[in-house]
C-alpha cells in the first residue's frame, strides 16, 4: 500500500525543546493535520484538534529475544487513530526525555497492522546545545537518543560560543556521523526539513555517507576499505559507529547469512545499520536498514551506468567488535 | 478441479459508511453500524443515523436491543433503535477503548490500566497492572476476565475476593471464554491465541498465525474456535476435555494469495461461517463439506466487522472504507 500514513518521532532530553518543535510544526501554515501522540496528557499547552495522550508502555516480544520490545501503548492508540483514516495526513510522536527510540521504532517492523497501515518516517531528536554534553556523560538515554537520530535540532544555539558549539557538534558526530544537524533558536527550522523524510524507506535509501561539520573538508573515500570516515576528532565512550565499504561485489549466500546471524547474536549492541550492497551477477541494488535485531532488507533498482557499484555497510551502536565484524564482512567477498 | 462459486451478491443490500466501519450489532430487527466517525447508522427495519460520538468509536457491544459505543472523546454511550443516545460514562477526554456485555446487562469497559464494571449493584472498577487489552464475561455468573501485558486477571467484581491472575508472558490483547466456561482465550501481540483451562490453569498455546489474530468465534455446536488472521480459516478443537491441546488445528476457506481472513463469525445455529478477507470479500463456508458461497467481492480495504443477527436470519459486514452490507437469508 503506497497510502502509508507517515509518523515522525520526536526525541529529545527533558528541557531540550521538543514541546516547542511540536508547536512549531503544528503551527505553520502547511494546510495539513496532524494527529499528535503526548506522552503526559492535558498537562502541556498544545494546540491541535486531535491530540491523544500516552502511557509509555515497552512490552517484550515472547519470542526469546530481549531488544525485541515494542510500545504497546502505541500500538494500540494507532489502531485507533487508523479508524479516523482520512481525517489527518500525518501523525506526530512525541516521546517522554527518558524513552528510548528503539521500541517506538521496532513498533513499525514488529506489528503487521501498525507496519502495514503507518510508515516510520524519521525519529527528530531535540538535543541542548549548552546542556547535552553534560547528559552525553550522566544520561544514556540522551546517548540512545542522539545515536538512534535521523536529523538532530542542535537547539538554543544563542546560548553557547561558537566554540562551545562546535564542540558538542563534534560530541554528537562522534556517535553518530549520519544525522543530519540543524543548529537552531527556539526549534526554528522549516518543517519541510522534518517532515517526509523517508528515513526507514528502503526505496528511498539513495547515498550512505557521513556528514560533515560547515566548513569541513571531505577527506573520506579512495581506500578499497576502511571505517569510521567521519571526523576523530572525539571518541565516544561506549558509542560508536562502524562505516564497511568493499569494491569487490559480494556473494549474497555468504553475506545475508552473515549479516542476520549478526544482528540474531549482537543486535541488542546495534542501535541502527544501513547498507546499499553490490551482489556478484546482480543487475539491481541491495538495500537493507535495520534495529536492533530488526533487518529490513529488498532490492531497490538497477545500478545505474555511472554508478560506482561498491557495497556500503553501516551500523551505530554500542562496544561492538569492530574488528570482528570488518573481517567477516570482507570475508563475504565473492 | 475449477468449480463456480455459487453466489449471493445479488441479495446484498450494500451501505456507503463513508468511514471505518468498527463494529456491527443488532438492535432489534435492525443493524447498528458504528463508524470511524463517530456515527451509528441504523438499517434494515429502521433507518436512521446518529451522531454517538464526537471522535472514533473505538469499540462496540450489543445486547440486542441497544448499541453501546466506546469512542475515542471519552464517552460511553448507548443507542437504541429510535435513536436515543444516553451516555453512561465520561472519562473526561480519555480513550475508552474496550467494552464489554455480561449475563443481565451488566457492563464493562476500561480507561487505560481502568476497567469498570455497572451491574444493579453499582459500578466499582479494577486496576490492571498495565493497560487493558481485552475485555470478556464468562458465560455464567458474574465474572470479568481481562487481558493485560504477561497475563490475564479474572475478577469477580461482585465478591470481595482478590482477583486471580493468569500469568503467561507477553502482550495479552482480546479475551473471549468458551461457551461452556471451561476456557479462557486470549489473542496475543504475538501474532497467537493463548488459552487456559480454568479448573488447573493448563495452558494452551495456539501460535503459528502471520499476522494478528483480532476475530475469535466458536461455532454453533460449540466444538470449534475459528480465527481470523491466516490465510484460511484457522479452526481449533474444543470438544474434548483438553480442548485444543496437542492437537492441530483444522483450516478451511483459503482466499486469494496474499491476503489474510480479517474477520470470521460463526452463524448462531447452523454449522456455516461468515469470512471476511483482506481485500473485502465476504464468503459463507460449510463447515461440513467447505462449500463456499460468496456474499460480496473484493472492495479494495479489510473486512472489519461481521455479526449475525441472533436468529441466523441475516449477516452484517463492514470494511476499512466504509463499504458494509446486509444479506437475509
Amino acid at each position: 500500500m503506497s497510502d502509508k500514513i507517515p509518523v515522525t518521532v520526536l526525541t529529545g532530553y527533558l528541557g531540550a525543546g521538543k514541546t516547542t518543535l511540536l508547536n512549531r510544526i503544528l503551527s505553520e501554515p502547511h494546510g495539513k493535520k496532524y494527529a499528535v501522540i503526548v506522552n503526559e496528557f492535558g498537562e502541556i499547552g498544545i494546540d491541535n484538534d486531535l491530540i491523544v495522550g500516552a502511557d509509555e508502555e515497552v512490552f517484550e516480544m515472547n519470542n526469546g529475544c530481549i531488544c525485541c520490545t515494542v510500545r504497546g501503548d502505541l500500538i494500540r492508540i494507532l489502531d485507533g487513530l487508523l479508524k479516523r483514516r482520512g481525517q489527518f495526513d500525518g501523525i506526530l510522536v512525541e516521546t517522554t526525555g527518558l524513552a528510548d527510540p528503539a521500541p517506538v521504532a521496532q513498533t513499525f517492523f514488529l506489528d503487521d497492522t501498525v507496519g502495514g497501515r503507518t510508515a516510520l518516517d524519521a525519529v527528530v531528536t531535540v538535543a541542548d546545545a549548552k546542556w547535552l554534553k553534560a547528559r552525553l556523560k550522566d544520561a544514556p538515554e540522551a546517548k540512545n537518543q542522539i545515536g538512534f537520530a535521523d536529523i538532530i535540532l542542535l537547539n538554543k544555539i544563542d546560548l553557547v560560543t561558537s566554540e562551545e558549539l562546535r564542540e558538542v557538534e563534534l560530541r554528537i558526530r562522534a556517535i553518530n556521523p549520519y544525522a543530519k544537524i540543524h543548529r537552531t533558536e527556539r526549534c526554528d527550522v522549516p518543517i519541510q526539513s522534518l517532515l517526509g523524510q523517508g528515513a526507514f524507506d528502503l526505496q528511498r535509501i539513495l547515498e550512505i555517507e557521513p556528514q560533515f561539520l560547515a566548513g569541513e573538508h571531505h577527506h573520506d573515500g579512495h581506500g578499497h576499505h576502511h571505517h569510521n570516515g567521519g571526523p576523530k576528532h572525539y571518541h565516544d565512550e561506549d558509542m560508536q559507529s562502524l562505516s564497511l565499504r568493499s569494491d569487490e561485489p559480494l556473494d549474497p549466500d555468504k553475506f545475508l547469512p552473515w549479516i542476520n546471524d549478526l544482528v540474531a547474536k549482537e543486535g541488542p549492541k546495534i542501535l541502527r545499520c544501513k547498507g546499499i550492497l553490490s551482489f556478484k551477477d546482480d543487475p539491481q541494488r541491495f538495500v537493507l536498514q535495520g534495529v536492533h535485531m530488526v533487518l529490513d532488507g529488498d532490492h531497490q533498482r538497477d545500478w545505474k551506468s555511472d554508478e560506482k557499484r561498491e557495497s556500503r555497510l553501516v551500523f551505530i551502536g554500542r562496544e561492538f567488535d569492530a574488528a570482528a565484524i570488518e573481517q567477516a564482512f570482507l570475508a563475504c567477498v565473492a | 478441479m475449477p468449480v463456480e462459486t455459487a453466489s449471493l451478491t445479488s441479495k446484498v443490500r450494500a451501505i456507503e459508511t463513508g468511514s471505518h466501519v468498527v463494529a456491527i450489532h443488532f438492535t432489534g430487527e435492525s443493524a447498528a453500524i458504528a463508524t470511524g466517525k463517530g456515527e451509528i447508522l441504523i438499517a434494515g427495519g429502521c433507518e436512521a443515523l446518529i451522531q454517538a460520538h464526537k471522535g472514533a468509536i473505538l469499540a462496540a457491544a450489543g445486547d440486542g436491543k441497544r448499541i453501546f459505543t466506546a469512542g475515542d472523546d471519552g464517552k460511553l454511550v448507548a443507542t437504541d433503535i429510535e435513536g436515543e443516545a444516553e451516555t453512561l460514562a465520561d472519562s473526561g477526554g480519555q480513550w475508552i477503548d474496550q467494552v464489554a456485555l455480561g449475563p443481565s446487562g451488566t457492563l464493562a469497559w476500561s480507561v487505560g490500566k481502568t476497567a469498570f464494571v455497572r451491574a444493579n449493584k453499582g459500578e466499582r472498577s479494577l486496576e490492571a497492572p498495565s493497560t487493558v487489552g481485552g475485555l470478556a464475561f464468562a458465560p455464567k455468573g458474574l465474572r470479568l476476565a481481562i487481558a493485560h501485558y504477561n497475563g490475564a486477571t479474572l475478577w469477580f467484581p461482585n465478591a470481595d475476593a482478590k482477583p486471580e491472575t493468569l500469568a503467561w508472558k507477553g502482550s495479552h490483547l482480546g479475551a473471549l471464554f468458551s461457551p461452556d466456561g471451561r476456557f479462557l482465550i486470549t489473542t496475543m501481540q504475538e501474532q497467537a491465541l493463548h488459552g487456559w483451562r480454568l479448573a488447573d490453569g493448563q495452558h494452551m498455546r495456539m501460535s503459528g498465525y502471520p499476522t494478528r489474530v483480532r476475530f475469535l468465534s466458536f461455532t454453533a455446536n460449540e466444538e470449534w474456535l475459528a480465527t481470523s488472521g491466516a490465510q484460511e480459516v484457522i479452526l481449533w478443537p474444543f470438544r474434548t476435555r483438553d480442548g485444543p491441546m496437542g492437537k492441530e488445528p483444522f483450516m478451511l476457506a483459503p482466499g486469494p494469495s496474499g491476503t489474510r481472513v480479517t474477520a470470521v463469525a460463526c452463524h448462531p445455529k447452523q454449522e456455516l461461517l461468515a469470512v471476511g478477507y483482506s481485500d473485502g470479500m465476504v464468503m459463507l463456508v460449510r463447515l461440513a463439506d467447505a462449500a463456499e458461497v460468496l456474499v460480496s467481492r473484493p472492495s479494495g480495504a479489510p473486512v472489519s466487522a461481521l455479526t449475525w443477527r441472533a436468529d441466523g436470519k441475516i449477516l452484517a459486514f463492514g470494511t476499512e472504507n466504509g463499504k458494509a452490507g446486509l444479506l437475509s437469508l
